[in-house]
């Protein structure tokens, strides 16, 4: 089929663009537009019927004149070249470099929008990925292949913690590191920056690339940049055999701009204005993560979340939770006692752990400690809410020694320097010391030969 | 439905709804759609156009492409070879779609779900010679489909009268011809070991019968506190992370079923390899054979096409019905039956319909309830006895229940294992809350219990729960106005509550040895919980104080003995108990002493 233009655009509305007259346009077709001013944006069909297609246009419908608009339909899906030249690149959500240097030229070019990883074909994720911070790797641990989001909220430092972990993730035992995919939609130029800076300064900016769009970028191209993205994590992590670590930031800018076009288009909303299909898009982006049989490299996926006003019921963060395998919460709370990472662990879960961790993986007793842990900690946090009520000096001798756990907790276990890699090993030692500060028949979540090896109390 | 196909053309796409140009197609035909041959369903017709929804990405089709109706609903393949497989929402193999397309699902593949080369040993009904009256459900013959799975070759619903002809022993593949039925009418049908059924009209049996015994799944708060029944119906709600696919899992692995159906609809693919690579290797509690072998998949995860999201629980619950109709008692897991009704939401905002909750169309109640109907304890045509237990997780937006899927699903189930988010948090695992969960099978079940196990185990049961309840009304008064204000007694009645949830509910389903827990250890430690409470309540009438008690060993280790000694272990719990008598008798004695003195 030639590639025709069109002149008969008849509306445009909330980063939609309805052209008619038009004939056999195939769905999902990538579409480019001329505007008034000989300025070219980029759109794509998401619905075509007999003689009328609409169109999402990625720059947005701002300031577009319909008599003056020329529409070309590519005959070719949304896709992006791809090269080992990508990167230590800087592109927007389309694929066009932002660094100033010339396009990517070569000859595989894939569509964004991927496909469906067969189940069949999948492998468990297993191995344990330390990333230095002991809430993650004693608690909470992340596995090559996983996602694992961190839910955080406005003014928290999540990209600190992101950032913290880009750097400092590797396989126990080896130091080859991961490749990063960095895809920023809507953020400010601050925080693009403080990663640009983080990546050049540790000195592992030639194995990242980055995708951006910056808080005054077009919103609709927020749709196709985490895909983008993801489709740069594949061809690093299956044609290149690499394992890739990709940071999504800041989901809840995708979702609102979903929820923008959503609403142009007139889609039944479900909750908070979302659209029904919320679930299910944002599962296409997280579910590309994963291990495959026969393949060498691996995506492990880290997304941030900001939660709006700090619910974790919002539908953003809901839906997230549905989908991956897991979550890192961070908490005002601790961040406003000072304590960095700020992870709250009662909220936090890894799913993946299970599988990752114990004898042949981290220590033995990983699993129990872990358990043992997060009874306690729950048991402090009920005996916290007491105290608040009836006062500390009415508590039981018992009780006051939870206090006194919880706090040492959160000092020494949850709190950590910002550079500070603690290896597993450290970290679960950390953990046997302050569950020391209870009598042995307390620990009943542990085994009694747990007990006899690492028990430091004096009971 | 007729056998003749209709071509026409490809109006209008919109994601995964397509209208057509077909005249003459019906409501619920099957579709090939465009020149990739997508499959797809018509869901409403609209004079000459008719509206299809396709199970695959409509990416690249366009308008004026072809569209031929298949004359056909949407149906699924029954027959032997399903035992072990994983399918995906429209039953197509997706071990062999990985061999023929990849690692990535290719659009507009076609394989069937049934191998058609391999052969299986066909063992002829030896009560069945030429002349006899068969009908729906009879058994022809059998195959061994795996080493515990006796498949049933059964004459196909609606095919009735004398047969003509069968097949002697031997190997044949599923195609082939084992029997000929001429019906009254002087037709002939040739059957052969499969049969074809659309997927979203129950299977016919002949009564249905209540529910007797227990679904035991080795779980201590479902078996004991909130039993199910084979052929029950119920539900798994509760909010992200909560554990409700732990908890389906589990009963995967350690139920007392004859086959189990997992359909993993609209959830994660890992979640899926975890099944499909740890049940190769794990055994049977009951059989000792390998769980696959008793277990087959259904996997439409997240990322895949939501039309067919919305079909694989129809694909699963009719391979379930098959089963049943061979006699076996079959369980259905339906993990997650919310992603089910968005997908239902999906396609109803799609044609413009009026939501009228959350979005949610109006048929959103009565569709839930057709669907757990068909769960339930029939007596079949031809095997006696057969079962479809449904347990459907139900993920609410939020975790609040009060959504419109998890209040019409409350409404039609029968058992209700209600997740909470500070159990879990808490890492009280499983996460079932004791007080807004319910089953309303305890009657049948204590039956079972008091016939098989104790005649005590109702007493037990009841008494644990007043301790649980007891325990909230104490932590009340402790919230208000402090632990100090609460008597000996009171505070023993603390400490029991405590032994109920960490020695007897809680259960990890990572630990090794505790993962299943038979009957009789579930007896057993409930038991021994009591009897440690009890035992303690009359010391501390007789004055002995708490803190006495608190610090026994025997506290500590009711709390660990169900992860120290497996089921097969049981004459260790059972040894305990004398333990727990000495131990309190010496207290006892000890403290008459000091009285004495004193
Ligand atoms: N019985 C259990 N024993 C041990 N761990 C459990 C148990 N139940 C849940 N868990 C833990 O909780 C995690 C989450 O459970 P699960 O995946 O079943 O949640 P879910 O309710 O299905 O969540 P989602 O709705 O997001 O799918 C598990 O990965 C496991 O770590
Ligand atoms: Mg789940």
């Amino acid at each position: 089929m030639s590639i025709k233009e069109y002149r008969t655009a008849i509306e445009a509305r909330g980063g939609l663009l309805v052209v008619k007259d038009t004939a056999g346009i195939a769905f999902g077709d990538r579409v480019q537009i001329k505007d008034h001013a000989g300025n070219t944006r980029n759109g794509q069909v998401i619905r075509s019927a007999d003689n009328e297609v609409l169109i999402l246009v990625f720059e947005g419908t701002d300031d577009l004149d319909l008599e003056n608009t020329w529409v070309r339909f590519l005959d070719e899906p949304v896709e992006i070249a791809l090269s080992p030249e990508i990167l230590g690149r800087e592109f927007n959500g389309l694929g066009v470099p932002r660094d100033g240097r010339p396009p990517v030229l070569s000859n595989i070019r894939r569509p964004v929008g991927g496909s469906a990883i067969n189940p069949a074909a999948r492998t468990y994720p297993r191995e344990f990925i330390q990333t230095g911070i002991s809430t993650i790797d004693g608690l909470n641990s992340l596995v090559r292949g996983q996602k694992l989001p961190i839910f955080s909220g406005s003014g928290l430092p999540h990209n600190r913690l992101a950032a913290q972990i880009g750097r400092q993730a590797k396989l126990v035992d080896q130091e080859s590191s991961f490749s990063v995919v960095f895809a920023a939609m809507g953020v400010s130029y601050a925080d693009a920056k403080f990663f640009r800076d983080e990546f050049a300064s540790s000195g592992v900016l030639r194995n990242v690339v980055m995708f951006i769009n910056l808080a005054d970028d077009p919103p609709v191209e927020r749709l196709t940049l985490p895909r983008t993205a993801l489709t740069a994590a594949e061809y690093l992590a299956y044609d290149l055999d690499r394992h890739v670590l990709v940071i999504l930031t800041d989901m809840t800018n995708y979702a609102e701009a979903l929820r923008e076009v959503a609403t142009a288009k007139g889609d039944v909303p479900a909750r908070k204005g979302y659209p029904g299909y919320l679930y299910s898009d944002l599962a296409e982006i997280y579910e590309r993560c994963g291990r495959i049989h026969n393949r060498h490299g691996s995506i492990t996926m880290m997304p941030v979340v900001s939660m709006p006003s700090d619910d974790i019921t919002h539908p953003i963060p809901d839906l997230t939770g549905y989908i991956t395998e897991g979550q890192i919460v961070l908490s005002r709370e601790l961040h406003n006692q000072g304590i960095y990472p700020p992870v709250h662990i009662s909220p936090s879960l890894s799913r993946l752990m299970k599988d990752g961790i114990g004898k042949d993986d981290t220590r033995e007793d990983h699993p129990r400690v872990a358990g043992q842990i997060y009874a306690l900690y729950a048991r402090a946090q009920e005996t916290r809410n007491l105290a608040s009520i009836i006062g500390a000096d009415e508590l039981s001798e018992r009780d006051r020694r939870y206090l006194t756990f919880a706090d040492a907790f959160d000092e020494r276990f949850v709190g950590q320097g910002e550079s500070e890699d603690r290896s597993i090993e450290a970290t679960l030692n950390l953990a046997w010391e302050l569950m020391s500060m209870f009598p042995r028949d307390m620990l009943t979540r542990v085994k009694e030969t747990d007990l006899a090896k690492y028990y430091q109390g004096t009971d | 439905m007729s056998e003749t196909k209709r071509t026409g053309v490809i109006r209008d796409i919109n994601g995964p709804i397509v209208t057509v140009e077909l005249p003459g197609v019906r409501s619920g035909e099957q579709v090939k759609i465009g020149d990739l041959g997508l499959f797809g369903e018509v869901i409403s017709l609209r004079g000459q156009l008719a509206i299809v929804q396709t199970y695959e990405s409509t990416d690249g089709v366009r308008p004026g492409e072809p569209a031929q109706g298949l004359g056909w609903p949407l149906s699924v393949e029954l027959g032997p070879g399903l035992m072990g497989g994983i399918f995906d929402g429209v039953q197509r193999p997706l071990e062999k779609i990985a061999l023929q397309s990849g690692d990535y699902i290719r659009r507009g593949i076609s394989v069937p779900a049934l191998d058609r080369a391999r052969e299986w040993e066909f063992e002829p009904n030896r009560e069945l010679s030429p002349g006899a009256k068969v009908g729906p459900g009879s058994v022809l013959g059998t195959v061994q489909e795996t080493t515990t799975v006796l498949h049933r070759i059964m004459v196909p619903p609606g095919v009735e009268g004398e047969l003509l002809e069968m097949a002697p022993a031997g190997e044949y593949d599923i195609e082939s011809t084992i029997a000929r039925v001429r019906d009254p009418r002087g037709i002939s049908h040739r059957l052969s070991m499969y049969q074809r059924w659309p997927v979203r009209k129950p299977r016919p049996y002949l009564r249905r019968d209540d529910g007797i015994s227990p679904l035991i799944t080795g779980q201590r708060v479902i078996d004991t506190f909130f039993p199910q029944l084979k052929g029950g119906k119920g539900a798994v709600p509760g909010p992200f992370g909560a554990g409700k696919t732990v908890v389906q899992q589990q009963i995967a692995r350690w139920s007392n079923a004859d086959i189990v159906i997992y359909v993993g609809c609209g959830e994660r693919g890992n979640e899926l390899v975890d099944v499909l690579e740890s049940f190769p290797e794990l055994d049977d509690p009951y059989t000792g054979r390998k769980l696959m072998e008793r277990t087959l998949l259904v996997a439409n995860t997240s990322n895949m096409p939501v039309v067919a999201r919305e079909a694989s629980v129809y694909v699963g619950i009719t391979m379930a019905e098959y089963y049943r109709d061979m006699g076996y008692d079959v369980v259905m897991l339906a993990d997650s039956t919310s992603r089910w009704a968005e997908a239902l939401r999906e396609v109803s905002g799609r044609l413009g319909q009026m939501p009228v909750e959350e979005g949610y169309p109006a048929y959103l109640a009565s569709r839930l309830a057709a669907v757990y109907e068909r769960a339930g304890r029939v007596e079949t045509y031809g095997a006696g006895s057969g079962s479809v237990t449904l347990i459907g997780a139900v993920s609410p937006p939020g975790g609040d229940f009060s959504e419109p899927v998890t209040s019409h699903t409350k409404d039609i189930i029968e058992t209700f294992w209600a997740l909470s988010k500070e159990l879990a948090d808490a890492r009280h695992y499983p996460s079932i809350d004791w007080v807004t969960s319910f089953s309303k099978h305890v009657q049948t079940a204590a039956q079972w219990w008091h016939k098989e196990i104790d005649p005590d185990w109702e007493k037990r049961r009841t008494a644990a729960l007043a301790l649980l309840a007891r325990d909230a009304e104490l932590s009340r008064i402790v919230n208000l106005v402090g632990p100090e204000a609460l008597s000996d007694a009171q505070r023993w009645e603390l400490e029991g509550a405590s032994l109920i949830k960490e020695g007897v509910l809680q259960q990890s389903a990572l630990d090794e040895i505790d993962t299943f827990c038979s009957p009789q250890k579930q007896y057993a430690l409930l038991d021994l919980a009591i009897t440690i409470y009890k035992r303690g309540a009359a010391l501390i009438k007789l004055g002995v104080p708490v803190s006495e008690l608190q610090h026994l060993p025997l506290m500590a280790k009711m709390r660990r003995i169900k992860s120290m000694y497996s089921s097969e272990q049981l004459d260790q719990v059972l040894a305990f108990r004398a333990d727990v008598d000495h131990a309190m008798e010496s207290v006892r004695i000890e403290y008459a002493k000091h009285g004495e003195q004193a």
